[in-house]
């Protein structure tokens, strides 16, 4: 068991770590804007992987990781504008809707994938930033403070939500629209106009969670690669209550459990790899048991809203 | 921009014209006209359904009317949403609370404000101004749902005036008021309208119209029936004020009454009184008891604790409190609609804690809900077997799991009968029927057959007055009948002219226990529910 203690090997679970919490963190953080304002996107699955899979395609074109993860936001919002579209300006049912999302974006991206990459299946590679000094520090300084910038960038992003939500009038509007929708369109604000705004800006962060799972974490696109995630990430919002810094939290101990199957494989010990796959998805099924009574859910969650009907 | 120092002019005037909205089967509005005067108080009276609510849709920008026109101070004017509303200067305090629960008092005053970021310190200084407005203390940090009840309407009023307001709508502002907060809100009134602010202020009930009024509109069936003047409201003794308001807002339904007197009544023109004398109940059998019940509910309306009260054979017991502070809980937990976490729930001294809800309908508690159209009947099956609902697979209407549909419709004829449902027969679906025969079905069905102890959830929420006369009467002869009733409700009058004691409910509990005894009972009522709040609004 020495061997899990050694520098590298504990540099190695910190990475793993972190690259297995930030799609999640990423995603979760849009399904909580989107969920803030009333809307339940269970289409965030399917937004995930076309984020990934766009991010994928322009990360290889244009050999910029920046760009690929820019295209993956922009596909996602534009994937969940379906979503907008059809259950908040038009009212049909968020469930119905979103679960075609998924299916729309995972069949896609297959397809597509498996026609222009199966062949050749190229990588993206990996890029790391060294920030001076902190990048010494034994340990801490081979993991965190040797991640891409868009690492950094994505935390930074997840600030500014946090601000948004808690500090301004749109915040404040979203909230509104997800607890009494009624409330808001009375005071003059628009219950259509906030959760189209919420559920792009949710959309946009599926899709980074996406490509950063496809450019960051594994470095490649794999048909189905979010393999749930998506599901997982509505569960952290449910969990998290509407705040970031809760749903930054749950994904830290998702990102954990997904580490330690990784250490576990490399041990000695002769665990069965199947086993440790289910790792992370019992975690998060164990979380939900013991803060189940805890959940919120904003009481205008999937209600679509028409004006004076009571 | 938060600043209302754009005083409005003493001789402004908002003219609402031959205003007529219709919705399927109803017109809600029949070429009604109006003036509204700044710096008065303009009083809209009428019954439910008289159209006073989608007038005032019409003015906050909710509804479009189908034709006339509304000009503010000559210019001609189109309101097309509540923001259109707000920029003209039209505020209103709709009926059902606005307030987000989840949001402070800051928050919720804040909502709808232009610009990105929010600005605290600029929305507490304003808060503080329109608090000495106002005449009342609101601590700003609050979350809304822990404001007492008056606190809650000085919030809603605030907001309403929020941007500079000329002319502020109450939207049955009195109805769960105590007296003296009534007083209140009067007064507060009396300093808006005195820096020229207009203010209309809906209501059913005669005498807060005559009091607070300077001016008086009677609507019926959706029209506008009857106006007196400033003027003529000034020459008028009350007396003759409130005969003139009765006989436009009753018409020829005042014929059939025994006598004005009875219109009073249902119209609440005199101070509500329970005309029975104390009866003595301690020697009449418990029917119900209730003993430190606590559900594990996780919303505050359908969460109790340590609720403990009895009902004796005979009587009403009343539950006052804002709505939403456990009422449904606790009608749940009785019901058996709700399982008591802790506790334990006994009929004629038998414990049903563990009965479900077939159960203790076959024993004899019944539950009338306050959600008629959803939880109390299916819309889209016959009033016949809505009416047999809880008594499905029972004989002598199901036999060998085969529905008898010749005793199911004769059964049914029989309540249509006592029970004075206006329904064209026993087969139509009961979703097409009013509210206040979809509520006779319910009561139909819960009171009939061995029926022991009632619950009613505020049973007469949204009826006309007649409906809420029959439904008083079918509660008052259970209980002269033997049967024990527990009376949920928002209506303080109601409340009053029918319970024997009231309890008042907050936050999940019971907090005070006060008979009925006297012309004082509102007032102590009201004492202990605005004692859940720190700062009461009177």
């Amino acid at each position: 068991m020495s061997q899990l203690l050694t520098h590298t090997f504990i540099t190695a679970f910190i990475v793993a770590w972190l690259a297995g919490a930030m799609p999640l963190m990423l995603a979760a953080v849009g399904e909580t804007i989107g969920e803030q304002s009333g809307v339940l996107n269970l289409g965030i699955e399917g937004t995930m992987l076309v984020g990934g899979y766009f991010s994928y395609v322009a990360a290889l074109h244009t050999h910029s990781l920046w760009l690929g993860m820019l295209a993956g936001g922009i596909m996602g919002a534009l994937l969940t504008s379906v979503l907008v579209i059809l259950s908040v300006w038009f009212g049909l049912n968020q469930i119905v809707i979103g679960i075609a999302v998924t299916l729309l974006g995972g069949g896609t991206t297959a397809v597509l994938f498996y026609s222009n990459y199966s062949q050749s299946t190229p990588r993206v590679p990996p890029a790391t930033w060294n920030i001076p000094g902190l990048s010494d520090i034994p340990i801490l300084g081979k993991s965190v403070f040797n991640q891409h910038g868009i690492f950094w960038v994505s935390i930074l992003l997840m600030v500014v939500v946090s601000w948004l939500l808690t500090r301004t009038n749109w915040g404040l509007s979203v909230k509104a629209a997800g607890q009494k929708p009624l409330s808001l369109d009375a005071a003059g604000g628009s219950v259509m106009r906030t959760r189209s705004e919420a559920e792009l800006l949710a959309g946009f962060f599926g899709g980074l969670g996406g490509a950063y799972l496809a450019l960051i974490a594994t470095s490649a696109f794999t048909p189905f690669m979010t393999a749930g995630l998506g599901y997982i990430a509505i569960i952290v919002t449910m969990l998290s209550r509407g705040k970031i810094y809760l749903v930054a939290i749950v994904a830290l101990i998702y990102g954990l459990s997904v580490a330690s199957g990784t250490v576990l494989q490399l041990t000695a010990l002769n665990v069965p790899t199947d086993l440790i796959s289910m790792l992370p998805y019992l975690v998060v099924m164990a979380m939900l048991l013991v803060f189940a009574r805890s959940v919120y859910i904003p009481p205008a969650l999937a209600a679509p809203y028409t004006r004076g009907a009571r | 921009m938060t600043n209302t120092e754009s005083s409005p002019a003493n001789g402004g005037v908002i003219r609402l014209h031959e205003i007529t909205k219709a919705f399927p089967g109803v017109i809600a509005n029949n070429k009604v006209s109006l003036e509204l005067h700044n710096a008065q108080v303009h009083c809209l009276l009428g019954e439910n359904g008289a159209g006073k609510s989608t007038l005032i849709s019409i003015l906050a920008g909710l509804q479009l009317p189908d034709s006339g026109t509304i000009s503010v101070d000559g210019t001609p004017v189109f309101i097309g949403s509540p923001r259109m509303a707000k920029r003209l200067g039209i505020g209103v305090v709709h009926q059902h609370s606005t307030l987000v629960p989840g949001l402070t008092v800051l928050e919720n005053l804040m909502l709808g404000e232009p610009g990105f970021r929010k600005r605290e310190k600029l929305a507490i200084q304003r808060l503080e101004e329109l608090s000495d407005l106002l005449g009342a203390r609101i601590l700003p940090k609050t979350p809304a749902a822990e404001l007492g009840l008056g606190q809650q309407q000085q919030v809603e009023i605030a907001k309403a005036m929020w941007t500079g307001t000329r002319l502020l709508i109450l939207d049955e502002p009195t109805s769960m008021l105590t007296p003296s907060a009534i007083d209140a809100l009067g007064e507060s009134l009396t300093r808006l309208t005195a820096r020229g602010l207009g203010v209309v202020l809906i209501t059913h009930k005669l005498r807060e119209a005559y009091k607070m009024g300077d001016c008086v509109t009677v609507l019926r069936g959706g029209r506008n029936v009857a106006h007196l003047s400033v003027e003529r409201m000034a020459t008028m003794d009350e007396d003759s004020a409130r005969a003139e308001i009765l006989r436009a807002m009753f018409g020829d339904e005042l014929a059939d009454m025994d006598d004005l007197s009875e219109a009073e009544e249902i119209s609440g023109a005199t101070v509500a009184r329970r005309e029975v004398s104390r009866i003595d109940f301690s020697s009449a059998p418990v029917k119900l008891r209730l003993d430190s019940v606590t559900t594990g509910a996780r919303s505050m309306d359908a969460s109790i604790t340590d609720i403990s009260l009895e009902i004796r054979a005979g009587e009403i017991l009343g539950i006052a409190g804002i709505d939403g502070h456990g009422q449904t809980g606790l009608a749940e937990v009785v019901a058996g609609q709700q399982n008591a976490f802790r506790g334990v729930i006994e009929l004629n001294g038998a414990d049903i804690t563990r009965l479900g809800v077939r159960g203790r309908q076959a024993a004899g508690v019944r539950y009338v809900t306050d959600d008629r159209l959803h939880e109390g009947t299916v819309a889209n099956l016959p009033v016949s077997i809505n009416l047999m609902l809880k008594r499905i697979g029972e004989a002598p209407f199901w036999r060998a799991g085969q529905i008898d549909k010749k005793a199911v419709n004769k059964e049914a004829e029989r309540l249509i009968e006592e029970y004075t449902i206006r329904t064209p027969s026993p087969a139509t679906r009961v979703g097409t029927l009013s509210g206040g025969n979809i509520q006779k079905v319910l009561l139909a069905r819960e009171l009939g057959e061995g029926s022991q102890v009632v619950v009613v959830n505020k049973p007469t929420a949204g009826l006309d007055l007649k409906t809420v006369r029959m439904v008083h009467d079918v509660l008052r002869d259970f209980a002269a009948g033997g049967g024990s009733v527990l009376l949920i409700s928002t209506e303080m009058d109601e409340l009053i002219q029918l319970s024997h004691r009231i309890a008042v409910i907050s936050r999940g509990s019971i907090v005070g226990m006060v008979p009925n005894d006297g012309p004082d009972t509102a007032e102590r009522v009201g004492a202990f529910m605005i004692g859940g709040a720190e700062d009461g609004a009177a």
